[in-house]
C-alpha cells in the first residue's frame, strides 16, 4: 500500500528529529544564557549509555530515562564547575566533555555490547491510532516524542514569555548589566548548563531506547553535534529549531531509503549527506555576518568572574 | 568554606610551569582510583600504564611511532589554537592526508622509484593542507563556524576513505578485504634502525616541526601575528594584520602537518590503506597541544606522555585483562585536568568572605 509506506518514511523521520530536536533545544538554552557547551556529544552518548543501562539492568524503559537524563545532568555539572566556577575556556571544556564522554560510556557500556535492550514503547490510543494517514503519526509514537513537541513549546513561552526567561536571556546578552543589577550569574547558568545536560542525556536515552534498542560504541555518530549546528541554523529561536531537527531527520532517513533502494551512488557519499548538508545550512546561515551578530548572545562562550 | 577566584594581577609563571604536572599527578591518582574499582591493584595498574611501556627497547619504538602523529599534528593546532582558530577537524586532515599521499603507489604502483616517497610526503601535506583550508575558506568567506564544519568534514573523510578501500582502490587480488595493495619497498618510508624496532623516521619530521614551530613563533613576522592576533583580534587589527590570512594560514599549516602524519602513518606504519587508519590521533592531538601549554617542547613532552597511555592502554589489557577503553577515560580526564589546573595561572583561589586585597 503507497500511503502505509509513506506514514511509516514520516514515522521513522520523526524518530530520527526527536534526539537531534531535544539536544538543541537544551543547548539553545545554555546558549542564551551566554554559556557554549560543546560537549553535547560526550553528554549525549553519556545519555544513551545510562539509559540503555538503566534499562535492560532494571527491566524498566522509564528507569532507563531516568538514568538517561541523570547521565547527562551529572556529565554536564562536570562542565558547569569547570566553566562556570572556575572559568576555564569554554571551548576547550566542551571538547574535552565530549571526548571524556566518548570514553567513558565505551568503558561503561563494554559488557551492554550486543545484549539485547528494552524498547521505551509507543503509547497505545486505541482507535484514535486508526485514523487514516495521520493516525499513527499523532497518536502512535513513542512519549519522548510527545516530549519532545511539549519542550519546544515550554522552551519558546519560557524564554519570551516568562521574567524568568528574560533574566536568562539578560544574562546571556550582558552578564555585567545583569550582575550589576544583583543578578547571580553564575547560578543561573549553572541551572541553565544542567538543563542542557538533562536533554542531552534524554535525547540520548531515546537513541538507545526507542530509536534502536541496543548500545553501540560511538552510537551517537555526531548527532551532538549536528545539534549544536541545528541552534546556529535556528539563529536561537526554539520553534526554528524544530523545523531545523526534521529537516535534518529527513535528509537522514531520505539517504538511508535511497540506500535500501539501491540508488546508483555509493553508500559512502549518501551517509555523508547529513554532514555535508549541516557544512551547506551554516554556511547559508553565517553568510549575513550582521543578521548572525544580531542573534547570537553578546556573551556567548565569554566566561565570567564577578569583579568585587 | 566556599571559594572564589580573585584575578592574578599578570598570569603566575610557577603555574604555568606548573599546571601540566599538577593535571598528569591527578590523572594518576584518578587512574589508580579507576583500577581499584575494577578489581586490579593501583600500583600495578599504573606501572603497567606508565613505566613499563619504558622499559624494553622495542616498545619505546613502538612509542616513537605512536608519539609521531600526535607531535606533528599537535604542533599545526598549537598555531591554530594560539591564533584563535578552532581547528578540531585533524582526524579528516590526516586521513585526506593518507589518502591523497597513497594515490601514487595505489594508482600507479609500476612508476615505483626512488621518487616516490618524497612525492608522497608531498602529497600527503598538500591533501591534508586542502582539507583544512575548507573550514578555514568558508570561516573567512561566508563566516561559518570553523569548530562545526571542521568537525563535519571528520566524518566526511571516514567515509571517503571507507569507499576508497572498498570500492575503485581495493586491491583486485586481495581476495575482496577491504584494502588497497601493499606498498612496495620504495613507498615505504624506512624504519629508522631496523635491527632495534619498527620505528620510522616520522618521529624526526615530528621533531622538526617542534623545532620548526619553536623558530616560526619566536623569530618570524608571522609568529609575532599569531601571538598578537590570538591575545587580542582587535589588537591585530589596529596593526594592520589581516585575521582572515591568519585564519587561512593556519589552517593550511595545521592541515598540511596533519596530512603528513597521516601519510607518514600509512607508509610508515601501516603500508596500504585500510578502512580505519587512526585510533583518534586527530582528538587525542587536541590534547597533546593543551597539555603541553602551546609551545614545542611542551608539546614533545605532551605527545610522549600521551603516546604512552596508548601503549600502556594495550599493555594493561594484555597482562591485567583491563578494557583498552580505559584509555580514552585517562585522555580525557587528562584534558579536564590540565584546563582546571590552568585556571591556576590566572586567577588565585581564595575563601569567599575573606575581604582584603579585593
Amino acid at each position: 500500500m503507497e500511503h502505509e509506506l509513506i506514514v511509516n518514511v514520516l514515522l521513522t523521520i520523526a524518530t530520527a528529529s526527536t534526539p537531534l530536536l531535544i539536544a538543541a533545544m537544551g543547548e539553545l538554552v545554555v546558549e542564551r544564557s551566554g554559556v557554549l557547551n560543546l560537549g553535547v556529544e560526550g553528554m549525549m552518548v553519556i545519555g544513551a549509555v545510562c539509559g540503555f543501562g538503566g534499562a535492560a539492568l532494571s527491566g524498566n524503559p522509564w528507569v532507563g530515562v531516568l538514568a538517561g537524563i541523570s547521565g547527562g545532568v551529572l556529565a554536564s555539572l562536570l562542565f558547569g564547575v569547570l566553566t562556570l566556577s572556575i572559568a576555564t575556556n569554554q571551548v576547550a571544556t566542551g571538547l574535552s566533555l565530549t571526548l571524556l564522554g566518548l570514553g567513558l560510556s565505551g568503558l561503561l557500556g563494554e559488557s551492554f555490547v550486543g545484549q539485547a535492550g528494552v524498547k521505551l514503547s509507543a503509547v497505545d490510543m486505541g482507535p484514535l491510532t486508526e485514523i487514516p494517514y495521520v493516525g499513527r503519526f499523532l497518536f502512535g509514537q513513542d512519549p519522548i516524542f510527545y516530549l519532545s513537541l511539549l519542550l519546544v513549546a515550554c522552551v519558546s513561552w519560557f524564554l519570551f514569555r516568562t521574567r524568568a526567561g528574560l533574566v536568562l536571556r539578560a544574562v546571556g546578552d550582558s552578564h555585567d548589566s545583569a550582575h550589576a543589577l544583583g543578578l547571580s550569574v553564575v547560578k543561573i547558568r549553572y541551572a541553565a548548563v544542567a538543563f542542557g545536560g538533562a536533554c542531552a542525556g534524554l535525547a540520548g536515552a531515546h537513541l538507545s531506547l526507542v530509536y534502536t534498542t541496543q548500545w553501540v560504541e560511538n552510537m551517537t555518530a555526531g548527532r551532538g553535534w549536528i545539534a549544536l549546528a541545528l541552534v546556529v541554523f535556528a539563529s536561537w529561536r526554539p520553534w526554528r529549531v524544530l523545523a531545523g531537527a526534521y529537516l535534518f531527520g529527513g535528509v537522514t532517513i531520505g539517504q538511508l531509503h535511497a540506500q535500501a533502494f539501491g540508488v546508483a551512488v555509493p553508500s559512502q557519499l549518501l551517509s555523508a549527506l547529513p554532514y555535508l548538508a549541516t557544512i551547506v545550512v551554516l554556511v547559508l546561515i553565517s553568510r549575513n555576518k550582521r543578521l548572525t551578530i544580531l542573534n547570537t548572545p553578546a556573551c556567548l562562550g565569554r566566561p565570567f568572574v564577578p569583579n568585587r | 568554606m566556599a571559594l572564589e577566584l580573585v584575578k592574578r594581577p599578570s598570569p603566575s609563571r610557577l603555574f604555568a610551569a606548573l599546571s601540566p604536572f599538577i593535571a598528569f599527578a591527578l590523572t594518576l591518582l584518578a587512574g589508580a582510583l579507576l583500577f581499584k574499582i575494577q578489581g586490579v591493584p593501583p600500583l600495578a595498574g599504573l606501572y603497567t600504564y606508565f613505566v613499563e611501556p619504558l622499559t624494553e627497547t622495542w616498545s619505546l619504538h613502538e612509542l616513537a611511532i605512536k608519539a609521531a602523529p600526535l607531535i606533528l599534528i599537535a604542533v599545526g593546532l598549537a598555531v591554530c589554537f594560539l591564533s584563535n582558530n578552532w581547528n578540531i577537524g585533524a582526524e579528516g586532515q590526516f586521513i585526506l592526508g593518507g589518502i591523497f599521499g597513497s594515490a601514487l603507489p595505489v594508482l600507479y604502483p609500476e612508476l615505483s622509484n626512488n621518487t616516490t616517497l618524497p612525492v608522497m610526503l608531498l602529497m600527503g601535506a598538500a591533501g591534508g593542507a586542502l582539507f583544512g583550508l575548507i573550514p578555514a575558506f568558508l570561516k573567512v568567506k561566508f563566516n561559518a563556524n570553523e569548530i562545526l564544519t571542521s568537525l563535519m568534514l571528520v566524518y566526511v573523510a571516514q567515509l571517503l576513505l571507507d569507499w576508497l578501500v572498498r570500492g575503485p582502490w581495493r586491491n583486485p587480488a586481495g581476495f575482496g578485504f577491504p584494502q588497497t595493495r601493499a606498498f612496495d619497498e620504495l613507498a615505504r618510508l624506512p624504519a629508522i634502525d631496523n635491527m632495534a624496532g619498527r620505528a620510522h623516521w616520522g618521529i624526526a619530521f615530528a621533531l622538526i616541526a617542534a623545532l620548526a614551530l619553536w623558530w616560526l613563533l619566536r623569530s618570524t613576522r608571522s609568529g609575532f601575528e599569531i601571538r598578537v592576533i590570538g591575545a587580542s583580534p582587535r589588537a591585530g587589527a589596529f596593526a594592520g594584520f589581516s585575521s582572515k590570512r591568519l585564519t587561512l594560514f593556519a589552517f593550511a599549516l595545521s592541515g598540511g602537518l596533519a596530512g603528513l602524519a597521516g601519510i607518514v602513518e600509512v607508509s610508515g606504519t601501516i603500508g596500504q590503506l585500510q578502512p580505519s587508519i587512526s585510533p583518534g590521533y586527530g582528538f587525542t592531538a587536541i590534547i597533546v597541544a593543551f597539555l603541553g601549554r602551546l609551545n614545542p617542547a611542551g608539546i614533545v613532552a605532551a605527545g610522549t606522555v600521551l603516546a604512552l597511555t596508548y601503549l600502556g592502554g594495550e599493555a594493561a589489557q594484555m597482562s591485567l585483562g583491563l578494557s583498552d577503553k580505559a584509555v580514552r577515560v585517562f585522555q580525557g580526564l587528562l584534558l579536564f585536568f590540565v584546563l582546571a589546573t590552568d585556571t591556576l595561572i590566572h586567577y588565585q583561589l581564595r575563601r569567599s568572605g575573606d575581604t582584603h586585597g579585593a
